[in-house]
């Protein structure tokens, strides 16, 4: 086990920001774009249902 | 000739569509669990390093958004390519879903490696090789995505895409290159095909299970992307009426 304490653990031996900078923004990232491609999906089946309902013409 | 057709069944919008539905949530449950299993590795089991002490844990994401961003670049070029040589609608929406993922990688590892050289180098940026290089893959994922945007004629725009993205792959070689050709303060690459990796396994273990995890990820966003863009594209379709159950005699 590396660490003693959670406060040593979230330090990092003083590299803390530098460390939790770069997960904290790739994770930021890895939850937000499955989300905006799920709202994209979602959005393009809803235009998709809409295109009978309104005929041929869109 | 006559096989042709049967070999692009499976480039059929509608077969691709209902095959990467069926993947997505596995690739999704791949990519957390072996996310988990890294980051449990990376922080818990691998030690501390001698000389760099804790910040080289970011090495556990920087080489696999490195990685990603030029294996999704290639993946681009290639669709891009096929879309232009045989005309192949799927091939063309691949290549658009595949853009902003591969622009995030790249982002992503421009990043993380700012956080890891200023404690490392004392800069957060250099005018580096390897550190130019891959800035200028960030610009031509943005600028592909531009273009395409730009152009109302989708054919157009994917064929106008399609030049820019292959045109772009020489880039790619570049930056794997770069730290050899030229004198970098980038470091070498710590794993190849011809040596032995020079890092310990604990270490070179989550990093391979973040590349895992990372692959996973980009197939599965990817995919669903590739999805609402095929719907977005095909809406007007029998078989995608069809799909979603609106009153359309099929096989017609």
């Amino acid at each position: 086990m590396n660490w003693n304490s959670a406060a040593e653990f979230f330090e990092m031996g003083g590299y803390g920001l530098y460390v939790w900078g770069s997960y904290g923004v790739m994770a930021a990232w890895m939850l937000l774009e499955p989300m905006l491609a799920g709202r994209r999906f979602s959005a393009a089946r809803a235009a998709a249902m809409e295109f009978e309902a309104n005929g041929e013409q869109v | 000739m006559n096989n042709l057709p049967r070999l692009f069944t499976f480039a059929a919008p509608s077969r691709f569509y209902r095959l990467a539905g069926w993947t997505i949530p596995g690739f999704y449950g791949i990519a957390i669990l072996s996310a988990l299993a890294s980051l449990y590795m990376g922080f818990f089991v691998a030690p501390v390093d001698a000389t760099q002490g804790n910040s080289y844990r970011i090495i556990f994401i920087h080489v696999p958004a490195a990685w990603m961003s030029m294996v999704l670049y290639m993946a681009m070029a290639f669709w891009a390519a096929i879309g232009w040589a045989f005309n192949a609608r799927m091939a063309f929406m691949l290549a658009r879903a595949l853009a902003p993922t591969g622009a995030a990688f790249t982002f992503l590892a421009l990043w993380t490696g700012a956080f890891w050289g200023k404690p490392t180098w004392g800069a957060w940026w250099v005018w580096d090789a390897r550190l130019t290089s891959e800035l200028i893959l960030l610009f031509l994922y943005l600028g592909y995505m531009a273009l395409v945007e730009a152009i109302d004629d989708t054919r157009r725009a994917d064929q106008a895409g399609a030049l820019l993205a292959v045109v772009g792959a020489i880039n790619v070689p570049i930056i794997y290159f770069s730290v050899r050709w030229w004198n970098t303060l980038h470091q070498g690459a710590s794993i190849s095909m011809t040596a032995a990796p020079k890092m310990a396994s604990t270490m070179l273990m989550s990093m391979l299970l973040m590349t895992i995890a990372c692959w996973s990820y980009a197939f599965a966003v990817v995919f669903v992307r590739a999805r609402a863009i095929v719907l977005e594209r095909e809406r007007s379709t029998e078989w995608v009426q069809a799909l979603l159950g609106n009153s359309v005699k099929e096989n017609v």
